[in-house]
């Protein structure tokens, strides 16, 4: 019984602080809120620990136990340490392991930040291949949203703009007293993505946005009045 | 320290020393704060405003501060509460300065109410109120309505498909972390997998990016496995912590991925932009995939990488559409009816604004209702 209750009567407790601190700014609520996210950081520093411990044990039963591709689980553990000993020792010789000689640094500059870079880099082909398949023409709704994308993309490069211009001498060929100049300057291309961005778009997401709000606000009710439990074990 | 007649020695020549001088405590606060105002000065290029302070109105006098003569306020921020204090303002340029007049006796205090976000709290009131409603309405016995979630319905598909196929089961919840709602919402959809996961017998693997995480989803899967009545199956090895550097993390499951070639992959959490590296390197390997996020920024990718994706608040519905408990549901039937009215005010503030922008005029009234109800919305930080 103490099990389940518990918790609940803490988050409840803990969330009508919350609340009164947004709304009263006078001590001891005024830094509530602060106060609170200083032991969550605290607590979830510790918490790495358990996250370390979880890595390290996994990996080092892979080696010892000579499974499936045993050598990369090899290679992370000496990764793993080889990194917290290069901390260790530049914190000791350099005061801290960002000093800017200290090996660490040169570990994270030249190691760490190319690796990040690298696998932010493929995001380009993963979305050219996911464009790939959703601009498929399958249906009405991804014709519009092949259509959408193809004005979006002509609006926001160069050639849009010098195909408008190009349109608009061509027009003024056919009918002399459209001014080609006045009609290029229009930008049509630009101005029909940043409609469909501003108004199209914008609107579709706040309308997102709107329902995860409603929904996060009903969530937080269920979870503060004990409705919602599945977080909890039974 | 400076006394006050150093400070009427000052010379004034060619120079005009601030009007309007206020000082106020400062409205909304913990205390310990007097905000002090003036006019802008235009025609004082390359001065400064230096602000002295006191607690006799004629003497003892200490400069606080030297603003720049483009600003208007100055927050001082080193007083005690309920002592009295004065304050004078001098403008200096070039050796010449003005001084104006002296302003105070103010006070500072801390503040029980906010009354900045007074429009917040009306609105918390009513949303609260829509929904204990319709809580205490469920609990009467009025049956609600929940319509099918696609994505939920494919839950069984995708697990069923991953049995056949005789292939793993993946369950990320991204880079979120435990006070993200997101993930409170997706852990009865952990459960579930795992429920169905112990069941048939398949692998179910767990990647985090969060220690915390971490944790719950062991608790959440060894109860789903004992609920199965199979904890003999349950392998903690199986939910891991990877790391929680946002591509270390997306490199970690795409090796996963490619390693294991799960039959069915869920990403159920917070996304950021590996979102599409994890779910395109997941489509490559065929697995039937279901999203859910509510970072909107990701939609877009999940929609177009995955088979099925739950679109804003849809996940957290999923716990009341899995445990349809009628005091679940009232609070669904409380969201739909507050979007209900959220559409009759936008769409009264449009009509508003619009009708009062096409009168010109004739319609400023309409403009200063709109504008009045748009900045009574806006709450002070």
């Amino acid at each position: 019984m103490l099990k389940r209750n518990l918790p609940l009567a803490i988050v409840f407790t803990t969330a009508l602080l919350l609340v009164a601190a947004f709304f009263i700014p006078h001590r001891p609520f005024g830094d509530l809120e602060s106060r609170f996210l200083n032991w969550y950081a605290i607590v979830a520093g510790f918490t790495y620990l358990l996250g370390i411990d979880s890595l390290a044990r996994h990996h080092i039963l892979r080696v010892t136990r000579r499974a499936p591709g045993w050598p990369f689980s090899l290679l992370l553990v000496l990764a793993l340490f080889g990194t917290l000993g290069l901390g260790v020792y530049s914190w000791f010789k350099f005061q801290s392991p960002f000093a800017l000689r200290a090996p660490f640094m040169w570990l994270y500059t030249y190691m760490i930040i190319p690796l990040q870079a690298t696998m932010f880099a493929t995001l380009a082909f993963f979305i050219v291949s996911a464009a790939y398949r959703a601009f498929r023409v399958r249906n009405f709704s991804a014709t519009l949203l092949l259509l959408a994308a193809c004005l979006v993309m002509f609006g926001n490069v160069p050639l849009g703009g010098e195909v408008w211009r190009a349109v608009a001498s061509a027009m003024h060929k056919v009918i002399p007293s459209i001014d080609p100049a006045a009609l290029g300057a229009l930008e049509i291309p630009a101005v029909v993505k940043d409609w469909l961005m501003k108004v199209g778009q914008t609107a579709a997401v706040r309308g997102i946005g709107i329902g995860l709000s409603l929904g996060g606000i009903a969530m937080s009710l269920r979870i503060v009045l004990g409705i919602e439990r599945t977080y909890l074990s039974s | 320290m400076m006394t006050l007649w150093i400070l009427t020695a000052l010379t004034v020549v060619g120079l005009t020393p601030p009007g309007s001088v206020t000082a106020r405590d400062a409205p909304n606060d913990q205390g310990g704060q007097i905000v002090i105002r003036w006019d802008d000065i235009d025609d004082a290029a390359n001065s400064t405003i230096a602000l002295f302070r006191s607690t006799c109105p004629d003497t003892g006098f200490i400069e606080i501060a030297a603003e720049p003569v483009s600003s208007t306020e100055y927050t001082d921020a080193e007083v005690a509460d309920g002592c009295s204090y004065y304050y004078r303002l001098v403008v200096r340029s070039d050796g010449d300065s003005a001084v104006a007049p002296v302003v105070g006796p103010v006070r500072s205090s801390a503040q029980w109410f906010n009354s900045g976000r007074s429009s917040v709290l009306i609105v918390f009131a009513l949303i609260c109120a829509a929904f204990l409603f319709y809580i205490f309405r469920a609990r009467r016995g009025t049956k609600m309505f929940v319509r099918r979630i696609a994505g939920l319905d494919a839950i069984d598909d995708a697990l069923g498909r991953a049995t056949e196929m005789g292939k793993p089961i993946l369950f990320s919840f991204g880079l979120g972390v435990i006070t993200d709602l997101v993930v409170i919402a997706a852990l009865p959809l952990l459960r579930k997998v795992a429920r169905k996961a112990a069941d048939y017998a398949i692998r179910l693997i767990v990647p985090n990016a969060d220690p915390i995480v971490m944790t719950a989803a062991q608790e959440t899967v060894k109860e789903a496995y004992l609920e199965s009545g199979r904890p003999d199956l349950y392998n903690p090895d199986n939910i891991t912590f990877l790391t929680s550097d946002q591509f270390g993390y997306a490199a970690g499951v795409d090796g996963i991925i490619l390693r294991e070639k799960p039959g069915a992959i869920f990403w159920l959490g917070y996304f950021y932009a590996e979102s599409l590296v994890m779910a395109e390197t997941g489509h490559s390997v065929g697995a039937i995939q279901l999203a859910g996020t509510t970072e909107t920024t990701q939609l877009p990718f999940f929609v177009a990488a995955c088979d099925y994706t739950m679109i804003g608040e849809e996940i957290f519905a999923a716990s009341c559409y899995l445990k349809p408990e009628p005091v679940m549901l009232g609070t669904l039937k409380g969201e739909d009816f507050l979007k209900l009215v959220l559409v009759i005010c936008i769409t009264a503030l449009v009509v508003l604004g619009t009708a009062g922008a096409i009168t010109g005029n004739g319609g400023a009234a309409l403009t200063r209702i709109h504008q009045a109800v748009s900045t009574w919305l806006t709450p002070a930080s």
